[in-house]
């Protein structure tokens, strides 16, 4: 057991029981699955992704590379999670990854061997030839052997949110500068965000041993906190990564409600939530970079902070003999902090030459590690000292360190370059990359204590100046202000073996040796080449460290080498949290008429149309195939009347005393001319000239008009009419409303309609209610509307009734119906019973269509100006080839015609290139006992009597058709105004 | 993107339906195809601040007048494109 006998942030009262890789250990609270088994003495915690290389923990945050575990069983099975982030709770299940059959006996280790091969680029160099066996043989065992952990393959149980913040001042990271910025930003009265991704605030305050006002860090960071929390106008938010930076002051944030609980107890897993923020203060710290040296992956080789983490917050020895390895005074700090410890420390080795330790271990100055030997786990290590010479030391443990890089990665979300600090060998915020965001602390190069306390006050004065808010002078607490000296130094050089920059995608300093040789020098080639930095941890620990060594051999500095780019997230995001809402039906909207119910009830067979859900056709007793349904529906208007809940198609109140000149200029025809009391159809154009929509208008009164669109561009059509009236033409008065859910209506069609509406209105004749009249009725005691508009072409109206009489309305139709031998009509029905008509739908009004392509070249007013009236007369909108709507039947021996098949000429080959056009719709039409469809055929008005070809190449189907009017049934129109 | 509507005050940018440029408000007079040609289809393509029409379709459908810096995506001013059409007759 490593666990240091006194310390550290938890709570040894308690212990957690949990399994790794099905062996039993105890946890305490407080601790990360990766301190738990340090402290269990486990070093080896996973494989590497290509080489399978055994890996330990390297670091106590979240810029982890090593230590990804699968968490969870069954379902709630989570890959690559982070142990070093992960708290754990009673019974946890974790799992290595990426290993055959075991962690310790991992038959995929064979890559390592065949490392030599398996370099950069070795995807586009070694399996090239034969091609075929890319996807048969070479990728599958690729594939197999390079990964991380396995996703679980069953739907994600858990529930994920979408939620929303504003505040005036959003601070990143709870350590020293994030608190003392929260601080004063409450104090002055902002509304203050503090978001921090541990579980605990403090940052760095929890991992070292060092006072703030007379207290241990840790403390004074509680107590800061606890006073936050106190504040009304600050909310303190733990577990929460802001993992974006977007225009507008908006960040992107995941808040791990319940990954720490063993059982959420229907609070949500995650919330991904959206930040807006007036200010932003980034206190995000800074995260430690490794030496490149050889064999430096070996478990038990990590992070020099990462020690202090586990030894001073977990009371964790991370070994018994432990080296340092250091370019920096902040290394020192960790050999000093673990001999006070009582652990031992077997060296520090600094690289540099002009400085002397004054630690009680054994030192070594301008000197550097030049390798490790143990197996599975790090046991001694290979020093070359100033001299030359090369000696052994035992170690079970060896802390790296060389030097801390900000952590600006919110700062490049927008695009912004990071400037290169030579003091501090680091790269540093550019100021002013994310509007109002200002860098505090380490995040911003400033590594003393003192230093982030003052810089994060700052900052949040400035923010309250700017947000006029109250001026405050809280205390300066009382810390150390040591920046710590570093020096450069990035691998070390003239040594044999591979040295790891990248461990998590397996990159090494000869990697890019390689790219630079093979002349993939730019950052972002190199990146690509070697797969440096792309993997779940983005480069953090790598990317310093590459960009150096491709510095040294290109001979440019490292400004001029430039970095890459960070995107978003800064931690990888889970996907359910990303699609909160969006499982199955989600918030998707759905729309229900007000006989929805009613429909159902019949037992209707329901279809989607857009959002809305209708009655697609009602099965009668014995009926088994919609056809049936369909043909005797479409019968039953024909010869007796039929009813069908037409609310869907969009209505839009239009009043005012322009509004009838508003109407000519947005129709192709007048209406300022239509009389009260009367319907007009209309057709609607884009300003492009093509056919927008169409759909009947009613002049209620005088300046009172009541609009109907299709179902499908109601919306559209609404957005228009907005665009026109506000942008065009500010100067008409008129204003107009969508009531399309306010109103239901109903078709009543069929022969015996008027007799229906007889019984239940009264005179409805052509003497008081001619073709398309409209009206106020009264229908028991309830006020009314009445069309007399058919879109079957039979003798039809339509009722409109305030929503909530639709359903009633629809009972006594239905009841009236089918006494009259008459009955209820879905839309399959109304499909038959439009096409036999040749009434349009979005099928022929595609956005390519003119109104001369669908033969209504006389609904073109001349008298006045219309959108899209200039655009229409194109030249090559007038031509006469242009494809043009028709009418086709089947003269052949084949009966049927497919939807979408393209029209040939007789005797051409269906090929592209002599396409003549395409069916838009089609149907069994049992008023013409056989099929029935609508096409744009080249020509086509000019074409009516020749015969054509309706060819559908993916269902197989050549069918020879006659070129007829678009009008089957009724093509005078009679029994409509009968 | 934060838009800040003149009827309903900020909003994120998702309660907005965006057209194109405001060069749309400047609908010909009279019947010259030449004009229209270069209404309907020509458009500049400008880096930095560009004048655009965005509805604020989940929220009072008034038409904006966006001046935007499309690079940036820095939202500079906006006004009722009612507004701004009056303004230049």
């Amino acid at each position: 057991m490593n666990r240091i006998p006194t310390g550290g942030l938890i709570d040894r009262d308690i212990s957690i029981p949990f399994t790794f890789d099905g062996q039993k250990y105890t946890a305490h609270p407080g601790d990360t699955l990766a301190s738990a088994l340090l402290a269990n003495g486990v070093r080896l915690m996973g494989r590497s992704f290509k080489y399978h290389r055994p890996r330990g923990v390297l670091t106590a945050g979240s810029e982890e590379p090593n230590a990804l575990m699968e968490i969870g069983e069954g379902a709630d099975r989570t890959p690559n999670t982070r142990a070093t982030t992960c708290e754990v709770y009673h019974g946890m299940v974790a799992q290595s990854q990426n290993r055959f059959p075991s962690l310790k006996v991992d038959m995929l280790a064979v890559n390592d061997l065949l490392s030599p091969f398996l370099g950069a680029g070795f995807y586009y160099k070694t399996f090239m030839w034969p091609k075929k066996f890319w996807e048969a043989v070479y990728e599958p065992i690729i594939r197999r052997a390079a990964g991380l952990g396995r996703l679980s393959g069953q739907a994600d149980k858990a529930v994920y949110e979408k939620a929303w913040a504003y505040c005036d001042v959003l601070v990143i990271g709870g350590g020293p500068a994030g608190l003392m910025a929260a601080f004063t930003a409450g104090k002055g009265g902002a509304k203050v965000i503090l978001a921090d991704e541990d579980f605990i605030i403090g940052g760095r305050l929890n991992s070292e041993k060092t006072e703030v006002d007379g207290k241990p860090s840790h403390r004074w960071a509680a107590e800061m906190a606890a006073k936050l929390r106190e504040m009304p106008n600050v909310r303190v938010m733990i577990r929460t990564t802001v993992t974006g930076a977007y225009d507008g002051g908006t960040y992107g944030a995941v808040e791990r409600v319940a990954d720490h609980l063993a059982d959420a107890k229907g609070a949500p897993r995650q919330i991904f939530w959206r930040i807006v923020a007036k200010h932003t203060i980034l206190a995000a710290g800074a995260t430690e970079r490794p030496i490149a040296f050889p064999d430096n992956d070996r478990p038990g080789i990590m992070l020099a902070g990462a020690v202090r983490t586990y030894a001073h917050r977990y009371g964790v020895a991370a070994g018994q003999r432990v080296a340092v390895f250091t370019n920096n005074d902040d290394g020192w700090r960790t050999a000093q902090d673990l001999l006070a410890l009582g652990v031992t420390v077997t060296a520090l080795i600094d690289t540099r030459t002009d400085v002397s330790p004054d630690i009680d271990c054994p030192v070594f100055t301008g000197a550097a590690v030049v390798g490790t030997s143990g197996r599975l786990g790090i046991e001694r290590l290979s020093v070359r000292t100033s001299d030359g010479a090369v000696q052994q030391i035992n170690a079970d443990c060896l802390a790296v360190s060389g030097g801390w890089n900000p952590a600006l990665h919110l700062t490049g979300h927008m695009g912004g370059k990071p400037t290169w600090r030579e003091d501090i060998a680091a790269f540093v915020p550019t100021p002013n990359s994310i509007p109002n965001l200002i860098a505090v602390g380490a995040a911003n190069g400033n590594f003393s204590t003192l230093g982030a306390l003052k810089e994060g006050m700052a900052a949040a004065k400035a923010a309250l100046k700017d947000l006029r808010l109250k001026q405050v002078r809280p205390h300066v607490p009382v810390a150390d202000d040591a920046q710590g000296a570093v020096a450069a130094y990035w691998h070390v050089p003239d040594v044999k073996g591979r040295s790891w920059l990248d461990f998590q995608n397996d990159v090494t300093v000869k990697d890019i040796e390689l790219a630079h040789r093979e002349n993939f020098r730019s950052v972002e080639h190199m990146k690509r080449y070697t797969t440096l930095g792309m993997a779940t941890d983005q480069g953090k620990m790598s990317n310093m460290g590459a960009l150096a060594v491709m510095a040294e051999l290109t001979g440019q500095s490292i400004p001029e080498t430039g970095t890459t780019i960070f995107r978003p997230p800064y931690t990888p995001v889970q996907m359910g949290a990303l699609g909160a809402g969006g499982a199955g039906k989600g918030f998707a909207p759905e729309r229900f008429t007000t006989t929805h119910d009613w429909a159902v009830a019949r037992g209707a067979v329901m279809i989607e149309v857009g959002l809305w859900h209708r009655a697609s056709w009602f099965p009668a007793a014995g009926e088994t195939h919609w056809r049936q349904s369909c043909d005797r529906e479409v019968k039953m208007v024909r010869e007796a009347v039929g009813i069908c809940d037409v609310s869907t198609l969009g209505k839009i109140d239009i009043q005012g005393p322009d509004a009838g000149v508003f109407l000519d200029r947005v129709y192709t025809n007048m209406f300022s001319t239509l009389k009260v009391g009367k319907v007009r159809y209309g057709l609607m154009l884009r300003e492009d000239g093509m056919v927008l929509d169409d759909g009947t208008t009613a002049r209620l009164g005088e300046n009172h008009f009541v609009m109907t669109t299709t179902t499908g561009a109601a919306g559209p059509v609404m957005s228009h009419l907005e665009f026109c009236a506000q942008c065009l033409w500010p100067e008409l008065d008129v204003k107009m409303i969508s009531v399309t859910e306010q109103w239901a209506q109903i078709a009543v069609a069929g022969p015996k309609s008027r007799d229906l509406l007889a019984g239940l209105i009264g005179d409805v004749s052509n003497a008081s209610f001619p073709f398309m009249g409209c009206g106020n009725v009264s229908i028991g005691g309830v006020n009314a509307r009445l069309f007399r508009i058919s879109f079957s072409g039979e003798l039809a109206y339509e009722i409109a009734v305030p929503a909530g009489y639709g359903a009633a309305l629809m009972v006594e139709l239905v009841k009236r119906a089918e006494a009259l031998g008459g009955g209820a009509y879905g839309m399959e029905a109304l499909n038959v019973l439009r096409i036999e008509k040749g009434f349009l739908t979005h099928a022929e009004m595609d956005g390519r269509a003119t109104v001369a392509d669908l033969g209504m070249s006389g609904m073109m007013s001349t008298k006045k100006d219309f959108i899209g009236k200039v655009s229409s007369q194109r030249e090559g909108l007038l031509d006469p080839m242009r494809e043009q709507l028709v009418g086709i039947r089947p003269v052949g021996p084949v009966r049927q015609i497919l939807g979408g098949s393209i029209m040939v000429d007789v005797d051409a080959e269906p090929i592209r290139e002599n396409m003549q056009g395409h069916v838009t719709s089609v149907c069994y039409s049992p008023t013409l006992d056989g099929m029935i469809g609508l096409a744009f055929v080249k020509g086509g008005h000019g074409r009516i009597g020749q015969t054509i070809r309706a060819v559908d190449l993916l269902r197989n189907l050549d069918t020879l058709c006659e070129i007829v009017s678009p009008q089957f049934h009724d093509p005078e129109g009679e029994k409509a105004r009968g | 993107m934060r838009i800040h509507c003149p009827h309903c005050g900020e909003r994120d940018h998702r309660e907005f339906e965006y057209l194109g440029s405001a060069k749309l408000l400047e609908r010909p007079e009279g019947g010259d195809a030449a004009a229209f040609h270069d209404y309907v289809f020509q458009r500049k393509n400008p880096t930095g601040e560009n004048a655009e029409l965005w509805q604020h379709v989940m929220g009072c459908s008034a038409w904006l007048h966006v001046v935007r810096n499309v690079t940036t995506h820095e939202i500079i001013a906006v006004k009722l494109a009612r507004d701004v059409k009056e303004a230049a007759r």
